[in-house]
């Protein structure tokens, strides 16, 4: 039994005359592309977001805020020169957001300009073909997606904020690249878009969707790659004071706090510190910027009694 | 279909990680994708198609560290090679051999005979640790692991034990002490203080870490993957016992809790704000008629107010069940906008109210922890007493119990052969809207020795037993 290749499968369903070939060589290869658009991966994303690419299934990215699920799908687009479509999604969003509506003002328009003058009503099969046709239709960012010619990366972001029953909307889009259009038929990937979906884990989701997926847990960094995130994206730091600031910022996040320090808080820091031209990091700047970190002033007081070993002064 | 993998992912479910068929396909259609001779690209790929939620990442790396361990990593390999009929096999098979053998340069010298004296042993010690160099961690795992653990074969076991007799002879205690002081210079600020004893205590976990895994690679020698995986087989956080927990896993339970009572949080506000629709809104509906000529085509329902229950805990906080009782409060008070009013109780054999402990708390873990220094519960003896606790209440509080309430009783019913005044629980079911008792004990210990949930079950509307997280999640969830 030969086993056909996943993505030679997916294409010969897609009815795609040639299979569209892999973006990546290999893991290594991927997170050097990653790198020169200043995303610094580590080896599970890497091999994740390679083995997606293999495979021509969506990723379901999880972990805290802050820790570079968006910037990931963002990275990817850029790396392989895709245009990246993003769907935010929320509380209340629906098919009409998220796939396709009727565009029913140019219908009606449709509908009566097609009236000629004075000999009544134009023949109603005609018009009905008429009017549901892909001019009248309205892609919103999945329809828009699977329809795309040119090279796309979908990004489904915060999928855990739409109610269970709104996430079967994108069961048939992740596992067969396709929509289903009532009165239009199903509208078929042109090509295999590559498919982030990111979570903050508020709630469970459902069996149905995680299986679809692959699945990668992103949380806080090393020491190590945090200073290189730092050192590559903040200009004019030194490796010094890079690395005094991942050093620090990983010791917060051992402590109890109701909301840990997010990458993106820890560059915020190191942006600070740059501009107030400090070279490392003194017990008083450190208190006197705290804040920046931390946004509950328990989590505040607590910190500066537990890494400085004092309660915070009245400042 | 690759035995290998299928006996991975046996262990997996065992476990309790749920692998669905289609998950099984997908991971051995990234073993064909991918190159096999990288043990971190394996990983990373079973993990991605296996493992759907982060929780349960550290049983996934035990199991895996058992099957796909270091030593074994050549003949898995082999394994899994021989079945993908590649052409190309035998090429690659030699190269991740290499790539194998070469990433562990202690390999060689892990065997039997120490090449190192005690004092050398030492000396690398303090160095692994004072570098952070994870070479020498493994040069010192391979090392001590071979002089001090002092294995037997074919003992079944988990290597807790040899873990600390390992650690023990290193004697890392004093290791620690040492290297403390030597970490922090004179005149050093307390901030440079503190990172540089977080970075040596997390190095020194790391050093526990690379041992365990010496521990284990070994032990799979000795008795293959699947006899070690039974033994170190540990259940999820959600499903382990809350009154047999060990010190490590309290704190898993206390980690998972609090994720837990959010996400029920959000999912009962959710079902919550779905259940609209109550009577029609007369009112609006005509003044949306204007904009339909007076038709009312659009109605408009008012906003419902569903009935919220009324909540009365009275937890039994005597020492085998109360972290139990802990977990519950917690739980129940996380949710407390659900619900009207949450009053708790708790007693030994005096009964206190606690309510206020959470009031104005935006944390319950706070209030929970306050609970043991400043409830005043103990009356005579301090051993539960079930019949005196529930008459206090029911002389101080009954009149408060309306149709309204739900009545929660937690405990195990050991009473200590007092009496059990089984008859105000009937009274308060009489009151109460509803009377659940939770027991923490599993049924078959129920009513054997001092238990006596027999005597109060018939005035309550269920007896539960309630041994896990996910257990008292399910409960809890239903009560709102």
């Amino acid at each position: 039994m030969s086993a056909l290749d996943p993505r030679q499968e997916l294409a010969q369903r897609l009815g795609l005359s040639e299979v569209p070939p892999v973006r990546f060589e290999s893991p290594a290869a991927l997170r050097e592309a990653l790198a020169e658009h200043d995303y610094l991966s580590d080896d599970a994303i890497a091999s994740v977001t390679f083995l997606a690419d293999r495979l021509a299934k969506p990723i379901l990215v999880e972990g805290p805020a802050g820790t570079g699920k968006t910037a990931l799908a963002k990275a990817v687009a850029d790396a392989v020169g895709a245009r990246l479509i993003r769907l935010q999604c929320y509380e209340g969003l629906d098919e009409s957001k998220a796939l396709y509506e009727w565009n029913y003002r140019k219908q009606l328009l449709r509908i009566q300009a097609g009236r000629p003058e004075g000999t009544g009503t134009e023949e109603w099969s005609n018009l009905e073909e008429d009017i549901f046709a892909e001019e009248f239709l309205l892609t919103r960012p999945l329809l828009e997606a699977i329809s795309a010619t040119d090279p796309v990366v979908l990004l489904i972001d915060e999928i855990d904020r739409v109610e269970l029953e709104t996430e079967a909307l994108l069961l048939e889009i992740l596992s067969e690249y396709q929509v289903s259009i009532p009165e239009l038929g199903t509208v078929k990937a042109k090509q295999i878009p590559m498919v982030f979906l990111t979570s903050n884990n508020t709630r469970e989701l459902s069996e149905a969707l995680k299986r679809r997926c692959l699945y990668l847990y992103v949380g806080y960094p090393e020491v190590e790659r945090e200073r290189d995130i730092i050192l590559s994206r903040v200009p004019g730091i030194s490796t010094t004071l890079a690395e005094q600031i991942a050093r620090v910022v990983h010791s917060l996040r051992q402590l109890d706090l109701k909301k840990a320090p997010s990458v993106s808080e820890t560059l915020d820091w190191a942006r600070t510190l740059v501009v107030l031209g400090r070279e490392e990091i003194g017990d008083e700047d450190a208190a006197a910027t705290l804040h920046i970190l931390l946004k509950y002033q328990s989590d505040i007081e607590r910190a500066t009694k537990e890494l400085l070993g004092r309660p915070k002064s009245g400042a | 279909m690759l035995n290998l993998l299928g006996d991975f992912i046996g262990e997996l479910r065992a476990a309790g990680i749920p692998v669905s068929m289609s998950e099984h396909v997908d991971a051995a259609r990234a073993m064909e994708a991918i190159d096999m001779g990288s043990r971190s690209l394996v990983k990373a790929s079973l993990a991605a198609t296996l493992v759907k939620d982060g929780e349960h990442m550290p049983v996934f790396n035990t199991a895996f560290e058992v099957y796909f361990s270091n030593r074994s990593w050549d003949s898995a390999q082999q394994e899994l090679l021989g079945e993908a009929e590649d052409p190309e096999a035998e090429t690659r098979e030699g190269e991740g051999a290499a790539g194998a053998s070469g990433d562990g340069p202690s390999r060689g010298m892990g065997g039997g005979s120490s090449a190192m004296t005690a004092q050398e042993l030492a000396d690398l010690l303090m160095r692994s640790l004072e570098q952070g160099s994870v070479a020498d961690m493994r040069r010192v795992a391979a090392e001590s692991v071979s002089r001090y653990a002092g294995m037997e074969p074919g003992r079944p076991v988990g290597g807790t034990y040899y873990l600390y007799r390992t650690l023990r002879n290193l004697d890392i205690d004093s290791v620690q002490t040492q290297l403390l002081q030597n970490a922090v210079e004179e005149g050093a600020s307390p901030l440079e203080e503190r990172l540089a004893k977080d970075q040596l205590l997390e190095r020194i976990e790391q050093l526990k870490a690379e041992i365990e895994r010496e521990i284990r690679e070994r032990l799979v020698d000795d008795r293959g993957s699947e006899a070690l995986a039974k033994s170190v087989r540990k259940p999820l956080p959600e499903d382990l016992d809350v009154m047999h927990a060990n010190r490590e896993e309290m704190a898993q339970l206390e980690r998972a809790l609090r994720p837990l009572s959010r996400k029920l949080a959000v999912r009962l506000a959710r079902k919550r704000r779905k259940r609209r629709r109550g009577p029609v809104d007369l009112r609006s509906t005509v003044r949306r008629s204007l904009s339909t000529g007076g038709v009312p085509i659009d109605l408009r329902f008012k906003p419902p107010h569903p009935a919220k229950p009324e909540i009365f805990v009275i937890a039994d906080i005597s020492g085998s069940v109360a972290s139990f009782a802990r977990f519950t409060l917690h739980l129940v008070h996380a949710i407390s906008s659900q619900f009207s009013k949450v009053r708790s109780f708790v007693f030994v054999d005096g009964l206190d109210e606690v309510t206020r402990l959470f009031e104005g708390v935006d944390d319950p873990a706070e209030a929970v922890a306050r609970i043991n220094a400043e409830a005043d519960v103990i009356a005579f003896d301090g051993h539960s007493d079930y019949g005196r606790a529930l008459l206090t209440f029911h002389q101080k509080f009954a009149k408060d119990v309306t149709k309204r309430s739900t009545v929660l009783i937690l405990g195990d019913a050991r009473n200590n052969y007092h009496q059990a005044h089984a008859d105000v629980v009937a009274d308060l079911r009489h009151r109460a809207k509803n009377v659940y008792w939770l027991n923490p004990e599993p049924v078959s210990y129920w009513n054997s020795g001092d238990s006596i949930v027999n005597q109060y079950a018939p005035f309550c509307d269920r007896v539960i037993e309630c041994r896990t997280l996910r257990q008292l999640e399910q409960f809890v969830g239903e009560l709102s």
